[in-house]
């Protein structure tokens, strides 16, 4: 069974249509990417998945039964599993907060841990991620891109959540940062078995982490498959198109 | 360019800090000033206000330093008080504004579309009419008093505060942290506490002290006008009024009042460019 | 002929340097690429080559465009270079395109002013302009930068920079911010009208794949030091200061994921 799933989902902004009919289906465990161009659907597909957005058609499920946005004990159970990374890590941490305060927010808004008990899961989160303890004490600028996206994580794990869902984490990285996070994903998964959902327009990053992708476009999925497939033989004309322009370093 | 290379080059216009530090200091030496006048007024005055054993409309001498107003009062004693209650009456119409417009820019700011809409088309109409006029406006039916002075001022400004707000906390809404917030399960009244207050409270400090100018110059409007704190309180506009009269002969009577109320009001805007650039996100250094 | 002479270009905000003494040059037809990741100076240094610098900053060494040298002088005497002898393509066209004028006027502006065309001639040479980096709808002439995509735009962007016909086309990140398949599109563009023109290419931008396949020369550049130069494939193939072969490895570990025979490679 899925833990996370999209069943003929659809969504508009207004009057313009962004998603028609996609069913999408994420087993606990896995590791998917979702790749596209701009205006693809790809992070409105993670709004929906996150509980932020209700679809306009369709529906969203999670271990199988339906999200209801409104039912606060279901809503707080679904937080605390499935958490997000966010893409700008200038943007997504509170520059008025310290970071200790920002890692605990999910423990103290979803009643999961208090006082020392909390105090010591931050620490451990922000371990986890390869951050010291002198850390926590200090607020976001004092950090780089890359730290702050560490910074991110550690908060999207301090609640044990069982699936991540990443939003571009890594494109508004440089490239030598780039990997050690992308490395830092694939290690959290192997060891914590997480399911990891990442949205990307950067087709390596997908393939270094993801064993599916799925391909959208205009609001639509085009292929899917697993990833290994889909970069060495797409079936689709767009894929093909796609993985042809991905600049690739010469031999 | 990133944006740490940017954040440097901004913050190497040299000249710029140092005509902002001499804004400051002399923000706050104006400022303070007139507080201490004030505060030293509570525990002493040259003169009792209601002394009139001066002689009528005297220059300054010895025994009154700024001299004398028509009924022999003296001008520097006057002065003094009229300190409080510029201080006062633009303090409280100040906060009153603050907390009131706060509020209404925060429920406008959440609110669906179409009370957006409403509420922000009431407060245009609001802000349209000159403070002034709608001071007289609440004073035509309170009756002329210090509450009745503040309680206008403080409702006319409240709603260029609450405009500010609204834009202000529609930003900090948009940022990435608060959909973080949403996804930690943080909820409304958390994330207006902990994410929107604390990022719109530099800017609308600076706004604060800017209204507080706004604030001295309605009311010393208003008492010039007959519509603010009735005598004895002797608030400096009042004193512009009686002295216009006689102006020509005697003119330290209006040029007194006039000078510290626009020390007051420069002092304060002064000090408000100062907190400006101490409450920009965007000066702090990262490490 | 040398045009553009860098030696020693040195700028500053406060006490720490953001370029550091770096030096190179770019002869006529060369293309020369400037690989670095934020904070490392390269937006500057092609901004510097221009005489494009914010004034706050305070600038020394010399750089000498078409044997004119650009450090210390007065922005007026530079105009009369910018135009024939060097353009610049930024990264982001919305901000560097003028959002309340169409797109056409944009693009006749230059023609004007460094080709002297007027009225009908004018106008044809702004639908060669356009033609000539794919630009075939008539309506484009006529559209607002916000009405165009990004792609669009940023083709608008080199047909503004090319109506001057310049020597060396500066080109700071120009396709970091659009989707892959346009990035390509634009980058054939750019190669196919750097060949026909015989232009130098000054190309900044911080990933090695684009740039390698733009250039034949790179400059990496780590916190404003110049720490490696030469031919890219070189570079590529043995990199030899430290950052440089970290910036590689990288590069190559992403790359390789492309290939790899697992998608849950980890």
């Amino acid at each position: 069974m899925s833990v996370l799933e999209l069943r003929d989902a659809g969504f508009s902004y207004g009057s313009r249509s962004v998603l028609d009919d996609v069913s999408l289906g994420i087993a606990e465990g896995e590791s998917v990417g979702l790749v596209g161009e701009s205006g693809a659907g790809k992070s409105t597909i993670l709004r929906l998945l996150l509980g932020l957005a209700a679809p306009r058609d369709g529906s969203v499920l999670f271990d199988g039964r339906p999200l209801d946005l409104r039912d606060r004990s279901l809503m707080r159970r679904f937080r605390a599993s499935v958490q997000p990374v966010f893409q700008d890590p200038y943007s997504s941490l509170d520059p008025r907060q310290r970071i200790d305060r920002i890692v605990g927010e999910p423990l103290r808004s979803l009643g999961l841990a208090r006082g020392a008990d909390a105090a010591s899961r931050v620490e451990e989160a922000v371990a986890a991620v390869g951050l010291d303890a002198d850390t926590l004490t200090r607020y976001p600028h004092e950090f780089s891109g890359g730290q702050r996206q560490r910074i991110a994580i550690a908060r999207a794990l301090v609640s044990r959540p069982r699936v991540l869902l990443a939003d571009e984490p890594v494109s508004a990285l440089d490239v030598t940062t780039r990997v050690q996070v992308i490395d830092l994903l694939a290690r959290l998964r192997r060891e914590n078995g997480l399911t990891l959902v990442m949205v990307s327009h950067d087709l390596s990053a997908v393939a270094s982490v993801c064993e599916r992708t799925v391909v959208l476009q205009h609001g639509r999925i085009v292929e899917a498959g697993a990833t290994r497939s889909i970069l060495s033989s797409p079936s689709t004309a767009y894929a093909r198109q796609l993985v042809a322009a991905v600049p690739r370093l010469p031999r | 360019m990133s944006a740490v290379v940017e954040q440097r080059i901004a913050d190497a216009a040299p000249a710029a800090s140092r005509r902002r530090s001499i804004t400051l200091v002399v923000g706050i030496v104006l400022t303070a000033l007139v507080v201490i006048t004030a505060v030293v007024s509570l525990f002493w005055l040259p003169y009792p206000l209601n002394d009139i054993s001066g002689g009528r409309l005297d220059g300054p001498s010895s025994a009154h330093l700024l001299g004398t107003d028509r009924l022999g009062r003296d001008l520097l004693s006057q002065l003094m008080v009229g300190a409080r209650i510029a201080l006062l009456v633009g303090a409280g119409a100040a906060l009153l504004a603050c907390v009131l417009g706060t509020l209404i820019g925060l429920v406008t700011a959440f609110s669906r579309p179409w009370v957006d809409d409403t509420l922000s088309s009431a407060l245009d109409v609001v802000i349209a009419f000159p403070v002034l006029l709608l001071a007289m406006l609440v004073v035509a039916v309170q009756g002329a008093s210090l509450w009745s002075a503040t309680l206008a001022i403080g409702l006319a400004m409240s709603a260029v505060v609450a405009r500010l707000t609204r834009i202000l906390a529609r930003r900090v809404l948009q940022e990435q942290y608060v959909t973080a917030a949403r996804t930690s399960g943080t909820r409304l009244l958390g994330i207006v506490w902990h994410h929107v207050l604390p990022n719109i409270a530099p800017t609308l400090a600076v706004s604060l002290a800017l209204q507080f100018g706004v604030a001295v110059l309605a009311e010393a409007s208003l008492s010039y006008l007959g519509l603010g704190a009735p005598p004895p309180n002797a608030s400096w506009g009042r004193m512009l009024q009686e002295a216009q009269g006689t102006v020509l002969n005697a003119p330290v009577g209006a040029i007194a009042p006039g000078l510290a109320i626009v020390a007051l009001v420069l002092g304060v805007n002064f000090l408000a460019d100062g907190l400006r650039d101490v409450a920009d996100p965007t000066r702090r250094r990262a490490r | 002929m040398t045009l553009l002479d860098v030696t020693g270009l040195t700028v500053r905000a406060d006490a720490a340097p953001l370029v550091d003494d770096v030096s190179f040059t770019l002869d006529a037809g060369d293309r020369v690429g400037l690989i670095g990741e934020s904070g490392s100076g390269k937006s500057l240094t092609s901004l510097a080559a221009v005489g494009l610098l914010p004034p706050a900053l305070r600038v020394s060494g010399s750089v000498r465009l078409d044997g004119h040298e650009i450090v210390g002088t007065p922005d007026a005497r530079l105009r009369a270079l910018r135009g024939p002898v060097a353009q610049v393509v930024f990264q982001e066209p919305l901000t560097a395109l003028d959002p309340l004028m169409r797109v056409g006027k944009q693009i006749a502006e230059p023609l004007r002013r460094h080709l002297n065309l007027r009225g009908g001639a004018l106008g044809e040479a702004v639908a060669t302009a356009l033609s000539e980096v794919a630009l075939t709808d008539p309506r484009i002439a006529r559209a607002y930068p916000h009405e165009l995509s990004g792609g669009q735009r940023q083709r608008v962007a080199i047909a503004i920079a090319l109506a001057a016909r310049p020597q060396l086309l500066i080109a700071d990140e120009p396709t970091t911010a659009l989707d892959v398949t346009v990035q390509d599109a634009v980058l054939t563009l750019l190669e196919r009208l750097i060949a026909e023109r015989d232009m130098a290419l000054l190309f900044v931008s911080h990933d090695l794949a684009v740039v390698s396949r733009m250039v034949e020369r790179i400059v990496v550049l780590q916190r404003g030091v110049a720490v490696e130069e030469g031919p890219v494939d070189r570079v590529l193939r043995d990199p030899q200061h430290p950052y440089t072969r970290a910036l590689v490895a990288s590069a190559r570990a992403l790359d390789a994921a492309l290939d790899a025979s697992e998608g849950d490679a980890e």
